[in-house]
C-alpha cells in the first residue's frame, strides 16, 4: 500500500469515528435544554428522571467526541501537509474561530451543566445547559463552513500557488453551505431522535414505563416525525446545489454515464468503471430527469464528460457513491415510515405496541448510518479533488514512511473498535440500571392510568 | 538584534509566538495538574479515595486539553512550515500522546457508567494513559529542546526530560490534591508532593546543566556577559521556590487548613521560571536551530484576521473559565449527576 492510500485511510477512519459523537451531542445538547425547561416549567417528575438519565448519555458522547476531536485537530497538519500549505490562509482562520468561538464555549460550561446542578442556581444551571448546546451547533457551524468552501470555494484568489483571502463574507457563505449545514444538522437531530426513541423502546420492552422513559420515547418519535419530511425536502435542494455546482458528483451518485435528456432514476445497479456501464441495473424511466430537472426531457449530466481526451478519469470513483446516497435515502424512507406510523399510534393510545417498539431498538443507530452514507457520498464526490479544482488529493497528502503510517493507523483502528463496543455496551448497561432502578419500578399497573393521563397531558 | 525597531507587520509573529507560548504554558500547568492526579491514581489507598480524586479534576480535564488544541491551532495556522517540521518529525510520539489523551479522556467516562467488572480495567486506563501522555509529552520537548536531532544522545536526552516533566506533573497533581482534599487523603498527597519535589528538583537542575551542554547556542544564550546577569534571578528564585516548598510541605496538612493553596501556587511559579528560562533559550526561533518566527510565519492577512477574534475573545474565555472554577472551589466531592 502506498502512503498516500494509508493517509487516506486513516484520516477517513478518524473523522467517521469522530462524526458519530458530535452527531450525537450537537442534537441532544438542544433536547436536554428542552427537557430542562420542561421540568422548569412543568415540575413534573418524568421531564427530570428523563434529563438525569440522558445527561448521563450526553456525558459518554462529549467525552468521545473530544478526545477523537483533539486526535483530528493533530491529523489535519500531520496527514495534509500540502492542504495547509495551499489553502492554509483560508483554512486556518476558520478552524482558529472554531476553536475560540465554540470548542472553549463548550468546554468551559460542561463541567457546570454536568455536575454543577447543585452548586447553581436552576436559571444559571439552564443557562449552562443553552450554552453548551449553542457551543456545540458553533462548532458544527465552523467546521461545515470550512468543509463547505472545500467543495465550492469562493472568494480568493491564488498568488503563486497559494490561495488568499479577498472576500470573507463569500468564504463563510460560500454556495454550498446553507444546504449542508441545514442538512447536517438535520441529521443531528434525526440521530438523537431515533437513539431516543431506540433506547426507550429497550427499556420498555424490559418493562419500565416510568414516567422519564414516555417521555423520552414521546420526544423521539415526534421529533424523529417532524424532521424526516423537512430532511427529504433539504436534501432534494442540496442535491440540486451539487448538480450546479459539482455536476460530476451528482453523475456519480445517479451512475449516469452519458449526457443526455430522458435519463432513468436506477435504483439498483452494479456500475463498472471497467467497461462504463451499468450491470443488472433496475431503473424508473425519466426518474433522474424528473428529479433533477424536473421535466422527461431534463438533460442530465453523464461521467463520460469527465474523461479527458487522454484517458485520464477527472471523476470521482461511481461505485461508492452511487451505493452510498442508495444507503442513506433508503434510511431516510425507512425513518419516515417507522417514525410516522408509531408516532400515529403513540398519539392514538399512549404507548406503543410491542412489535413497534422492536422496531424502535433496530433503528437505534440508523442516524449514523445515513450520516456516515451522507459523508461518504460528499466526501468521495468530490475526489479527485481535496478542494473542487484547486488542490488535488494525491498532492495534499503526507510523505511519512509507510511502515510508520501503518502502525499509527492499526494502532488507531485498534482503538476506535474497541472504544465503539464499549460506548456500546455502557449504553446497554445505563439503560439496564435505569430499567431495574426504582424510579422504573414506581408505577404498578394501578397508577398506570394516571400516570398515562400526566404523561399525555 | 533590537526588536522595538521592527515595523509592524513584523511584529505580528512575534504577538502568535507569545500567544502560542501563553497557551502552551496555561496547558502545561492546568492539564499538568489532571494529568498528574492520574498519574497519582494507583497510589489511592480505597476506591472511594480514588473517586474522591477522579471527582476533583472531572469537571475541568476537557476545557484544560482545549488549550493543547488551542496552541497547536496557532501553531498550525501561524507557523505552518513549523508545524510541518515539528509535527513531521515527532510522529510517532505525537500518536503515542494521543492515544494516551484519549485512554485517559475515555477512562473518566466509562469508569463511572459502564458495568462494576470493567471499574478495575478502566481505572488501570485511565492510569496508563495519563503515564503515556506525560511520557510523550516530556520526550517531545525533549526532542524540540535539542532542534529535532536525531540519534542515541537525542533520545537519551529526550527520554531524561520525560523522567523530568512525569516527576514534575505528579508534583503539580500532588498540590493540586493538598488544597481540595482533606483528612488522610490530603496527608497522603503531602508524603507524594515531597518525594516528588526531590524528584522534579534533581530532574531541574539535570536539565539546566544538559541544555546548555547540548546546545552551544543555549550556552552563548546564557553565559555571555551581561546577560547572566539580568537571567540570574531565573535559577535562584527556582531555588528559592524548592526550598520553601520544601520548608511548606513540612508543616502541612496544618489543622485550621491554611497555605492549603500554598504548594500549589508555588509549584505554578516553578512552572512558570523553567518556562520562561525555555522561551529566552530559544527566542527568536519556532523551531531550534532551524526557523525563526518570521521564516515560519503565515500571510499577514490571515493573522490580522485571528488576531481580531483572539482579542475579543480571550477575555471572555479567561473570565468564564475563572467563573467555572470558582463554583466548583472548595473541597472535592465525587461526581454524580
Ligand atoms: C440522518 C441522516 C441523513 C438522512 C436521513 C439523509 N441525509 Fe442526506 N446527508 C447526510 C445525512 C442524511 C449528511 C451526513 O448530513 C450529509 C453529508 C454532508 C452533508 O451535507 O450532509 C448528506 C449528504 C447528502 C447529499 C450530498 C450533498 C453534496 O453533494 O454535498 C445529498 C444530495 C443528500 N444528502 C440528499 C438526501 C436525501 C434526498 C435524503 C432523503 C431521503 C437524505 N439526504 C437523507
Ligand atoms: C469540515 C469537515 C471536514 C473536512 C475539512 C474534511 C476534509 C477531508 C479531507 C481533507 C479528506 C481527504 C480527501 C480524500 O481522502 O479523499 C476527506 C476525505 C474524507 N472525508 Fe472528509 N472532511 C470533513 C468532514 C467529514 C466528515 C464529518 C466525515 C464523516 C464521516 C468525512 C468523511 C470523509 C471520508 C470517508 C473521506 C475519505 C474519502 C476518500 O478518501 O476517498 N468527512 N475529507
Ligand atoms: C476536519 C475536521 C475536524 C476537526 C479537526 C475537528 C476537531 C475537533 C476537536 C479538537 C474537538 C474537541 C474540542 C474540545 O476540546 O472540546 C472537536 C469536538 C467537536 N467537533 Fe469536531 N472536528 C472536525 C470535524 C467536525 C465536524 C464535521 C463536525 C460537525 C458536523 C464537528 C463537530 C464537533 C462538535 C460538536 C464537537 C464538540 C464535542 C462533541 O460534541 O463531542 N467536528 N472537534
Amino acid at each position: 500500500m502506498d502512503a498516500l492510500l494509508l493517509a487516506r485511510i486513516q484520516f477517513a477512519a478518524n473523522i467517521s469515528f469522530h462524526i458519530l459523537f458530535p452527531t450525537i451531542t450537537i442534537a441532544l445538547g438542544w433536547v436536554l435544554l428542552y427537557f430542562r425547561l420542561q421540568s422548569n416549567r412543568t415540575g413534573d417528575a418524568g421531564w427530570m428522571q428523563a434529563y438525569r438519565f440522558w445527561v448521563k448519555v450526553f456525558a459518554l458522547s462529549f467525552g468521545l467526541g473530544v478526545v477523537s476531536g483533539i486526535t483530528m485537530s493533530f491529523q489535519f497538519g500531520t496527514n495534509w501537509p500540502g492542504f495547509m500549505e495551499k489553502v492554509g490562509n483560508i483554512a486556518g482562520p476558520l478552524l482558529g474561530y472554531e476553536v475560540l468561538t465554540a470548542f472553549f464555549l463548550e468546554a468551559g460550561f460542561l463541567g457546570i451543566m454536568l455536575f454543577g446542578a447543585t452548586r447553581v442556581s436552576t436559571r444559571v444551571h439552564t443557562l449552562a445547559t443553552f450554552l453548551v448546546a449553542f457551543g456545540t451547533t458553533l462548532s458544527a457551524f465552523w467546521i461545515l463552513v470550512l468543509n463547505s468552501w472545500m467543495h465550492t470555494p469562493v472568494g480568493f484568489e491564488m498568488r503563486d500557488g497559494v490561495a488568499f483571502a479577498t472576500d470573507w463574507m463569500a468564504i463563510i457563505f460560500n454556495p454550498s453551505m446553507p444546504y449542508r449545514l441545514v442538512h447536517t444538522l438535520i441529521a443531528s437531530g434525526l440521530t438523537v431522535a431515533f437513539l431516543l426513541a431506540g433506547i426507550s423502546a429497550l427499556r420498555w420492552l424490559w418493562n419500565d414505563k416510568s414516567l422519564g422513559i414516555r417521555k423520552s420515547m414521546r420526544t423521539g418519535v415526534y421529533l424523529g416525525a417532524a424532521l424526516i419530511p423537512v430532511q427529504i425536502i433539504v436534501g432534494d435542494m442540496h442535491g440540486l446545489n451539487t448538480l450546479e455546482h459539482q455536476p460530476a458528483k451528482v453523475a456519480a451518485m445517479e451512475a449516469n454515464w452519458e449526457t443526455g435528456p430522458n435519463v432513468p432514476l436506477v435504483l439498483f445497479a452494479l456500475p463498472d468503471e471497467e467497461t462504463r456501464q451499468n450491470n443488472f441495473e433496475i431503473a424508473i424511466p425519466d426518474g433522474a430527469s424528473w428529479i433533477l430537472k424536473h421535466s422527461a426531457d431534463g438533460v442530465v449530466p453523464g461521467l463520460n464528460d469527465y474523461v479527458s481526451d487522454d484517458g485520464a478519469i477527472l471523476h470521482p470513483p461511481v461505485a461508492p457513491v452511487f451505493f452510498g446516497f442508495r444507503i442513506m435515502v433508503g434510511i431516510g424512507i425507512l425513518m419516515l415510515l417507522v417514525s410516522w406510523k408509531v408516532a400515529y399510534t403513540l398519539y392514538k393510545k399512549g404507548e406503543p405496541s410491542r412489535w413497534e417498539a422492536y422496531v424502535l431498538v433496530g433503528t437505534t443507530f440508523s442516524g449514523w448510518v445515513a450520516t456516515l452514507a451522507g459523508w461518504y457520498v460528499t466526501e468521495i464526490g468530490r475526489q479527485p479533488w481535496i478542494v473542487t479544482g484547486i488542490v488535488d488529493t494525491a498532492s495534499a497528502a503526507s510523505t511519512h514512511p509507510v511502515p510508520i503510517l501503518g502502525l499509527s493507523l492499526a494502532t488507531y483502528l485498534t482503538i476506535y473498535v474497541a472504544l465503539l463496543a464499549a460506548y456500546i455496551g455502557t449504553l446497554w448497561h445505563l439503560a439496564k440500571t435505569a430499567a431495574n432502578s426504582d424510579e422504573a419500578k414506581e408505577l404498578d399497573a394501578g397508577q398506570f392510568k394516571g400516570a398515562v393521563a400526566r404523561a399525555l397531558s | 538584534m533590537n526588536v522595538t525597531e521592527l515595523p509592524i507587520h513584523d511584529w505580528l509573529p512575534i504577538v502568535f509566538l507569545g500567544l502560542m507560548g501563553l497557551s502552551a504554558l496555561i496547558y502545561v500547568v492546568l492539564d499538568g495538574f489532571d494529568l498528574g492526579v492520574g498519574l497519582l491514581s494507583p497510589l489511592s489507598k480505597s476506591e472511594s479515595d480514588k473517586n474522591l480524586m477522579i471527582g476533583s479534576i472531572g469537571p475541568f480535564w476537557d476545557a484544560n486539553e482545549t488549550w493543547l488544541v488551542l496552541a497547536v491551532g496557532i501553531l498550525l495556522v501561524a507557523f505552518p512550515l513549523a508545524h510541518g517540521a515539528i509535527l513531521g518529525a515527532l510522529y510517532l510520539p505525537t500518536m503515542f500522546m494521543l492515544v494516551g489523551l484519549t485512554l485517559r479522556g475515555v477512562a473518566f467516562e466509562f469508569r463511572a457508567k459502564g458495568p462494576a467488572h470493567q471499574k478495575q480495567l478502566w481505572n488501570r486506563a485511565f492510569f496508563a494513559g495519563s503515564l503515556l501522555a506525560t511520557v510523550s509529552q516530556g520526550y517531545m520537548l525533549g526532542k524540540y529542546v535539542i532542534g529535532l536531532q536525531t540519534g542515541l544522545y537525542a533520545v537519551l536526552f529526550a527520554s531524561l526530560v520525560a523522567v523530568c516533566l512525569t516527576a514534575s506533573y505528579g508534583l503539580v497533581g500532588a498540590c493540586w490534591l493538598i488544597a481540595k482534599t482533606e483528612n488522610a487523603l490530603q496527608k497522603q498527597a503531602v508524603e507524594w508532593a515531597r518525594k516528588l519535589l526531590i524528584g522534579t528538583a534533581m530532574g531541574m537542575l539535570a536539565l539546566s546543566v544538559a541544555t546548555p551542554w547540548v546546545s552551544p547556542r543555549v550556552f552563548d544564550a546564557w553565559f555571555s556577559f551581561p546577560n547572566i546577569i539580568g537571567l540570574a534571578p531565573i535559577p535562584l528564585v527556582s531555588v528559592a521556590l524548592v526550598i520553601g516548598l520544601h520548608v511548606i510541605l513540612k508543616s502541612l496538612p496544618n489543622a485550621d487548613d491554611k497555605y492549603r493553596w500554598a504548594p500549589f501556587a508555588m509549584t505554578v511559579a516553578l512552572f512558570i521560571l523553567a518556562f520562561s528560562g525555555l522561551a529566552y533559550s530559544f527566542f527568536p526561533y519556532v523551531v531550534p536551530e532551524q526557523y525563526t518566527v518570521w521564516d515560519a510565519a503565515a500571510a499577514r492577512e490571515s493573522l490580522t484576521i485571528i488576531l481580531a477574534g483572539t482579542l475579543v475573545t480571550l477575555p471572555m474565555i479567561v473570565a468564564y473559565s475563572v467563573f467555572a472554577y470558582k463554583v466548583f472551589s472548595g473541597k472535592a466531592t465525587p461526581l454524580t449527576y
